[in-house]
């Protein structure tokens, strides 16, 4: 056991907080902080700074853009660039089909879509969920229709996040209904111009239009926009589905708000009352355990395999994610019903952090994982 | 930053565990050694000096291993799985850390060479009725005439108080202070009434009317920061011990729940007790981490980092503990509540650790009060 970190991890630690509190913009990082809605320019904007540095990408195959870099720099990485309050890079391209293209995808797909996908010239979009559809994936109704070399696509997609900016979306498709459920479903990629395309905008409970309902009404789509063999897209969504649960624990934002209530609770006296006090002490202390937990799981999980513990920190990161949403809303109190100021964020981010225990795979999902693979029962 | 053991690190566990399991893994041999004085097996004990656990953390000219505090760690973790009444936290990590901080070249290898080796069990008198938890004394005072010290006053509870053949005990110095002394547990003016605690294991009421006392180090000298440490130790240690405990807890709960049958099935059926189980691994593996850091922070040495580290393993010991050890029994039911079967008494005794030096709220009430004076941790600094 060694409680530091090696000279080189230190040294890597320094040039990553270097680089994010240097060169990213301090309008797009203090956005960030103060919990405002950021433009898609921004996004953009953010993702190519980091993408010209080497920086968007580590952890694609060298060729595309990765680092090479070990599972312990890849979480120094990530928490610094939270901590910086820099937006990570877009998850559909860096962390979900960019991925996916690398070990599923033609070599013509990958040369066309993978250094667009990592400068965030293409922004993509998901197309997993259906109305009946979440948790349990397979169960998804899309049909994609065989004719000639193309592909005919009817159906619905829904809780498609930020799908308002999308120019491409990587979807999952019905291409065998007579088949065990998830024997018959390929991925396909569909740009989003094409006729038959229709973005319907789903208003949530925090005011603001962050996810879309995606139509597809005789879509045709091109016969090489297919990712890997006809069928095979369950174990492609697999594939996919583990690299979103690697990095879920968000302990760099968390502990970057945390922080931050912590200083707007001193600033309003808030903090003199030790039930506050108290309180923060208690959500500081599970943090550091998300934190410590999430180190060990890194240092585990040699070779890419993931250590079993990682639904632990879905479960608990996403839990203190949302109390310290919920802390936020309480230190500001009655003013949570102003018209501006970061008071009247407070409650919008705490209502949108709901979200948090539900997607990813639910926590109740995450509770099964743990009971099943991990307990044995 | 690693969390893993080096391979002497996991012979020693293999060894602990062996000898351990080898007593104890009949539970019943656990029950009969709490019923009989002195509450453990003075055989064992021997045996745990053999394999050099006793010396772990003490340098090798005071008659120790010249380890540390990681190997003493493993060790306490395994004392916990088995639930070992062997005071083994309190001897080594509290009364060892002690001596060691404190003694005199002379003390330290007397003192530590006979822990170290089995022959003499030492015990720290440092609470007084009333108290919760102070890292100096009270009521206790000690009186100088000439160069020799007597000390007057009641310590309670002191953990294996009646059986141990040397008392470390604090005592307000004529100055002001805490002071320190060594005083034999069979001297005259020590009465000693020993009982036994609720988890199976001894404490005394010890009375102390001008006993003879021996300074431990250099007379006179406030100690109160080398107890706050070496309490702070002990936590750590504990804490240990809590995760040796709340593994096979948990590990007894979810066999229980693959084998036992209600409605014609095996509990584990029942979704609404398997999420319970989910969630005792959850306090479980993100109390593993904070208490294996602390004891990471607690090798290093540094006194103020070891008291932050200590308060944050304890705050985080006891909420998981009683999480875990409250789901265990529910979820055994009627058979989690009687004696014969063990899971009752894993939860006894964690609530017994929880108490020793300093529960949950305590821990959380200290870090509230320093809250204010950083911006966000950082483990890795």
């Amino acid at each position: 056991m060694q409680l530091e970190l090696s000279e080189q991890d230190q040294e890597f630690r320094t040039q990553m907080r270097e680089f994010f509190t240097t060169k990213v913009s301090p309008e797009i990082r203090d956005a960030v902080a103060e919990g405002r809605e950021l433009t898609k320019e921004q996004i953009v904007e953010a993702q190519r700074t980091l993408n010209d540095a080497g920086y968007a990408v580590p952890h694609w195959p060298v060729e595309w853009g990765g680092q090479a870099w070990s599972d312990l720099q890849r979480h120094i990485w990530n928490e610094e660039m939270m901590a910086a309050a820099v937006p990570p890079p877009l998850a559909f391209n860096a962390s979900m089909i960019g991925p996916v293209l690398a070990q599923f995808g033609s070599q013509e797909l990958k040369e066309r879509f993978l250094p667009a996908t990592a400068s965030l010239d293409i922004w993509w979009s998901q197309g997993f969920s259906e109305p009946d559809a979440g948790s349990d994936l397979a169960s998804l109704r899309t049909r994609a229709v065989k004719d000639g070399d193309d592909w005919i696509v009817t159906g619905q997609k829904t809780w498609t996040t930020l799908g308002q900016h999308a120019d491409w979306i990587f979807t999952l498709v019905r291409t065998d209904p007579d088949v065990k459920k998830q024997a018959g479903i390929s991925m396909l990629l569909i740009d989003m111009t094409l006729p038959g395309v229709e973005v319907r905008p789903i208003e949530l409970i925090d005011g603001g239009h962050e996810v879309n309902e995606v139509w597809f009404t005789d879509v045709r789509v091109p016969g090489d926009m297919l990712v890997g063999e006809v069928n095979q897209g369950w174990t492609i969504a697999k594939f996919l589905l583990g690299n979103e649960r690697v990095g879920v624990a968000p302990v760099g934002s968390t502990k970057r708000s945390l922080a931050r209530a912590k200083r707007l609770a001193t600033e309003s006296g808030l903090l003199s009352d030790p039930l506050y006090a108290a309180r923060i002490a208690e959500l500081e202390n599970q943090l550091l355990a998300l934190e410590l937990t999430a180190l060990r799981v890194v240092a585990n999980s040699h070779n890419g395999a993931p250590h079993p513990a990682s639904s632990v920190l879905k479960l608990k990161g996403t839990e203190i994610q949302q109390a310290v949403t919920e802390l936020l809303v309480d230190v500001a109190g009655p003013g949570v019903l102003n018209g501006d100021g970061w008071e009247s964020r407070a409650t919008p981010a705490y209502l949108n952090m709901r979200k948090a225990s539900i997607y990813g795979g639910s926590n109740e999902v995450q509770r099964q994982i743990i009971a099943k693979t991990i307990l044995g029962l | 930053m690693d969390f893993t053991y080096t391979d002497e690190q996991d012979a020693l566990r293999d060894a602990v565990r062996g000898l351990l399991t080898k007593s104890y893994s009949d539970f019943e041999k656990r029950r009969q050694a709490t019923k009989a004085e002195p509450g453990y097996s003075e055989e064992l004990w021997g045996r745990l000096a053999e394999l050099g656990a006793l010396s772990l953390p003490f340098a090798e000219e005071d008659g120790g291993a010249g380890a540390g505090w990681i190997e003493t760690s493993v060790v306490a973790q395994e004392i916990g799985r088995v639930i070992a009444p062997e005071p083994y936290a309190v001897t080594v990590g509290l009364a060892g850390s002690l001596v060691a901080a404190v003694g005199t070249p002379e003390q330290r290898a007397e003192v530590l060479g006979a822990i170290s080796a089995g022959e003499r069990l030492v015990a720290v008198a440092h609470e007084e009725p009333g108290r919760r938890w102070k890292p100096s004394a009270s009521d206790v005072k000690a009186s100088q005439d000439g160069d020799s010290w007597t000390v007057d006053g009641v310590k309670a509870p002191v953990v294996q108080g009646a059986r141990a053949d040397l008392l470390v005990v604090s005592a307000v110095l004529p100055e002001g202070g805490t002071g320190l002394f060594l005083v034999e547990g069979d001297a005259e003016g020590v009465q000693r009434e020993g009982h036994p605690t609720f988890e199976g294991g001894r404490a005394a009421r010890i009375t102390l009317t001008a006993a003879r006392a021996t300074p431990l180090g250099e007379a006179g000298v406030n100690r109160t920061a080398a107890l706050a440490t070496a309490l702070d130790t002990a936590r750590i240690l504990v804490a240990n011990e809590a995760i040796g405990i709340m593994e096979v807890a948990l590990t007894m709960t979810t066999d229980y729940l693959k084998s036992r049958k209600q409605f014609g099935v095996t509990l584990n059926t029942f979704q609404a007790l398997t999420f319970r189980a989910a969630d005792m691994y959850v306090s479980l593996e993100l109390a593993t981490s904070v208490v294996q850091w602390a004891t990471m922070v607690l090798e290093a040495g540094d006194p103020a980092a070891i008291s932050a580290a200590a308060r944050r393993s304890t705050l985080m010991v006891s909420r998981a503990s009683r999480h875990i050890g409250q789901e265990a029994i529910q979820l055994h039911g009627g058979i989690g509540m009687t004696a014969e079967y063990a899971v009752g008494s894993y939860t006894s005794r964690l609530t017994a650790i929880d108490h020793l030096f300093g529960d949950g709220t305590f821990a959380a009430g200290a870090l509230a009060d320093g809250v204010a004076g950083y911006d966000a941790l950082d483990p890795l600094a």
